[in-house]
């Protein structure tokens, strides 16, 4: 199937912004399910409020365009309903981390098998500009007109912890990146957490002064290094790509399979 | 002995009820005095195969039973004040979509953490306009056991029939207190299963064209049809839009599927009505002090009538105004400061005739508390 | 049948909450009576003192709590001293003498009774008190069978616990009849 028989086109052009990473996640992100040879039936995306979750709206999937950072509680009351769907939940930093930072710990934390997507451009973009939780110290928004004084989450770190057993990172320079994470998340048995670093010109980068779209990603090209490289012990600073975490453990509704299992026969 | 009589709370008799009309998947977060009936579904849904799963709050709870309810499972949460307060969003989001949802609201006193562990109908305004922005709902309650079974079916069948959430705004005394329950045969109360469209793959489904009979056939996720879901304004394939005609047509519909049926979706008894001179207008609990009262006193040849509304919203006013034409005074028996009250006033002849008689300590009105007040209203004193 | 009443008082642990439901459930399931039971919940219901409430009747049973109950049951001096003046004028306060030491200010019939004593004393287990105590209540009311107690008593309770609960039961209620010929 082509990438854009994935799409629904009639929606297009979309809204957003010229130079908006967005658009690279979503191309990748077709791509991947398009190698895996996924029906468009078996996937629900589920997403927030935000640019980001403007997604859904543009892929011919079920979707389901929910409020301001429970997506992941909806996608967990759609995975656990009906398990054999693929459930992708693409959010932004804000959606994710803020609003949403409870839910996305403790989807984390059961270990239910959904992928979600961080599209991370660092700022709150349809609102206009204001900090987000992963904008960092020292960065300027419309609400820090200032300079921001809020510490931002390391997103893989705080995925660890909670209890994700994958978690990556990528950027939207890193294009082919996006695919074979994505790929390798969706097949991944269990909560996935898939990091993007995604430019937000209009807001973020004017802001910060990081200059056109294609500056920013250089910037991504520039700043970021694959896991383990002779590069990151050299400069500590560099943000590394690729698959930071992955392990096995028991999936949530496997689990509760075997509850129901035990329960029936208790009967 | 008979196997379908139980002696349970009302808490279980709400399990009891939601599992005869299909409930197959809960979500949920503890919270005092609605804590029973999650605890209940833990152990019986997956003793038939439903799914219960506890949730991080009530926002996600609420949030998760949207989501099951869109794979074609019939759904259900259960909360008290603070919980429901946090469901509010969600609500909205479900009534904006369309999606079939009971959410049981044990409702304590409040506001804020209030008293926990003591009864209150405090939630019956908030039931009705919690959520932003105008909307139609349906929020029904029972006072016993029996009651409190068959309620719960009809909020399963309102959800699946007007596709929209139900509340069920039962309280502390109900939820808490054991009676009898006589669980009815399989099929003996009818059951509305989920309208599935009948449209075949590759033909254009509407999710959102009500047919001929207001009715919205159903396509479930991961079914032949894809399509989208939204709190947006949308059209008629669920997908965004803000044309002012599409945006009338959604907020008219919204509306009028609930208040256009209020005839349908409205459940009441009466007592004693035929000729009473005092009508006594009470609900939930409050209903079993109103009606201690009036058959206490009927013997005694005082003309006291009870109206025991099941229905809460949409309010029944043409109901209310035609029972309460020859009365001459109506009492409004409740534990809040009067939200009932004040719609009661809205639907009779004469607002000067209608009183309250109620608590708001904490305490379950007693009997002796509404013929006190009742003595007032009829000019005798203390 | 009249109306009757029950407050069960007590402190958290003594059980005084299961055997009100017992009382109430064996009414309704093995009787065709009407019965309502309640209790207060919260802070209450854990330490200090802890009341379940009890209606039994032959008719529908409407408002559900008890204002004044025509039997009190005081399982703990604080649960007496908190309770004891709401009993019904002529009502029944049934006391164990043990843990309560009664003020005879209450318009009551008084039953001070050694319940825990001979508990210890015939079984040397405490987890039985409320049972035996519903014995005692069952010999001096007569409102049901105490065949219907048992047959609640055999569903929530393990086999092993039976044959204990039944002779507790047994014991409460020859205490009750003792102090009923007296």
């Amino acid at each position: 199937m082509a990438i854009k028989d994935y799409l629904r086109e009639r929606f297009f052009p979309h809204m957003w912004c010229p130079g908006c990473g967005h658009g690279i996640v979503l191309n990748n992100m077709l791509r991947s399910i398009e190698q895996l040879g996924l029906s468009k039936n078996e996937i629900v995306m589920v997403s927030g409020i935000g640019c980001s979750s403007r997604i859904s709206g543009y892929v011919d999937f079920h979707t389901l365009h929910t409020i301001h950072g429970r997506a992941l509680a909806f996608a967990t009351g759609v995975k656990l309903g009906l398990p054999e769907l693929n459930v992708i939940v693409p959010m932004g930093d804000g959606d994710a981390l803020a609003i949403g930072g409870n839910h996305f710990i403790h989807a984390a934390r059961r270990n239910i098998d959904i992928t979600a997507i961080v599209m991370n451009n660092r700022i709150y973009g349809m609102t206009g500009g204001q900090f987000s939780p992963l904008s960092g110290i020292g960065t300027m928004a419309t609400t820090a007109p200032f300079r921001n004084i809020d510490h931002d989450f390391d997103v893989a770190e705080l995925s660890k912890a909670a209890g994700a057993t994958f978690v990556a990172r990528t950027t939207t320079f890193h294009a082919k990146q996006i695919t074979d994470i994505i790929k390798q998340a969706i097949l991944h048995e269990g909560f996935s957490v898939v990091e993007i670093l995604t430019q937000c010109p209009t807001y973020f980068g004017r802001k910060n002064r990081e200059g056109s779209a294609s500056n920013m990603m250089e910037l991504y090209k520039k700043n970021t290094t694959p896991i383990g490289s002779q590069a990151k012990q050299e400069n500590p600073e560099l943000i590394e790509r690729g698959i930071l975490h992955e392990v096995e453990a028991p999936e949530y509704c496997n689990e509760y399979d075997k509850i129901i299992k035990a329960a029936m026969k208790g009967k | 002995m008979d196997p379908n009589i139980k002696f349970i709370q009302g808490n279980e008799v709400c399990v009891e009820a939601a599992l005869y009309a299909g409930l197959n998947f809960f979500a949920g977060y503890p919270i005092t005095p609605s804590t029973e009936i999650a605890e209940h579904l833990a152990q019986k849904l997956p003793e038939q195969g439903g799914k219960f799963i506890q949730m991080e709050d009530e926002i996600a709870s609420m949030a998760a039973i949207i989501g099951a309810s869109l794979t074609g499972k019939k759904v259900m949460t259960a909360t008290s004040g603070p919980g429901f307060s946090l469901m509010q969003e969600a609500l909205g989001y479900a009534i904006m979509t369309e999606i079939p949802c009971v959410i049981v609201n044990v409702m304590r006193g409040g506001p804020s953490t209030g008293l926990p562990t003591s009864v209150g109908q405090g939630d019956v305004m908030q039931a009705r306009w919690g959520t932003h922005g105008d909307h139609g709902i349906i929020a029904l309650t029972a006072s016993n056991h029996q009651d409190v079974f068959s309620i719960t079916i009809d909020a399963f069948n309102l959800a699946e029939t007007y596709r929209t959430p139900v509340i069920l705004l039962f309280d502390e005394v109900v939820g808490h207190m054991r009676e009898k329950l006589v669980v009815p045969e399989p099929g003996e109360i009818p059951i509305v299963e989920r309208l599935r469209t009948s449209v075949k793959g590759g033909v254009d489904y509407h999710p959102y064209l009500p047919r001929e009979d207001g009715r919205l056939p159903m396509s479930d996720f991961g079914g032949v049809h894809r399509y989208n879901v939204t709190g947006l304004y949308h059209d008629m394939w669920g997908f965004p839009s803000n044309n002012p005609s599409v945006v009338q047509g959604l907020h008219r519909h919204l509306n009028d599927k609930i208040t256009n049926n209020v005839n349908q979706i409205s459940r009441y008894k009466e007592y004693y009505l035929e000729d009473a001179e005092c009508i006594l207008i009470s609900y939930g609990s409050a209903a079993r002090s109103a009606l201690h009262v009036v058959q206490e006193r009927r013997p005694r040849g005082e003309k006291l009538g009870l109206l025991e509304l099941q229905t809460l919203w949409p309010f029944p006013y043409q109901m209310i105004k035609e029972k309460c034409e020859n009365a001459k005074s109506i009492a409004v028996v409740e534990l809040n400061a009067g939200q009932v009250l004040r719609a009661v006033k809205r639907a009779v002849n004469d607002p000067e005739k209608v009183f309250l008689a109620n608590r708001i300590d904490g305490v379950f009105i007693t009997p002796v508390d509404i013929r006190n007040m009742l003595r007032f209203v009829q000019g005798r004193g203390a | 049948m009249e109306r009757c009443r029950m407050v069960f008082s007590g402190s958290g642990g003594q059980g005084v909450i299961t055997a009100a439901i017992i009382l109430a459930e064996a009414a309704v399931l093995y009787e065709n009576l009407t019965a309502i039971q309640s209790q207060a919940y919260g802070p209450e219901a854990r330490g200090g003192a802890t009341r379940s409430d009890v209606i039994i009747s032959d008719t529908t049973i409407n408002y559900p709590k008890v204002v004044q109950p025509n039997v009190l049951v005081c399982l703990t001096q604080e649960a007496y001293n908190k309770f004891y003046t709401i009993i019904r004028p002529g009502g029944m306060l049934i006391t164990d003498s043990r843990f309560v030491k009664t003020q005879r200010k209450a318009d009551a019939k008084q039953m001070e009774l050694p319940i825990y004593a001979t508990v210890m004393e015939e079984i040397g287990k405490p987890i039985v008190f409320n049972i035996c105590m519903l014995g005692t209540l069952l010999a001096l009311t007569e409102l049901i069978q105490p065949e219907s107690v048992m047959k609640v008593i055999k569903t929530r309770i393990p086999k092993d616990f039976l044959q204990l609960n039944r002779k507790a039961l047994d014991i409460g209620l020859n205490l009750g009849k003792a102090h009923k010929t007296q």
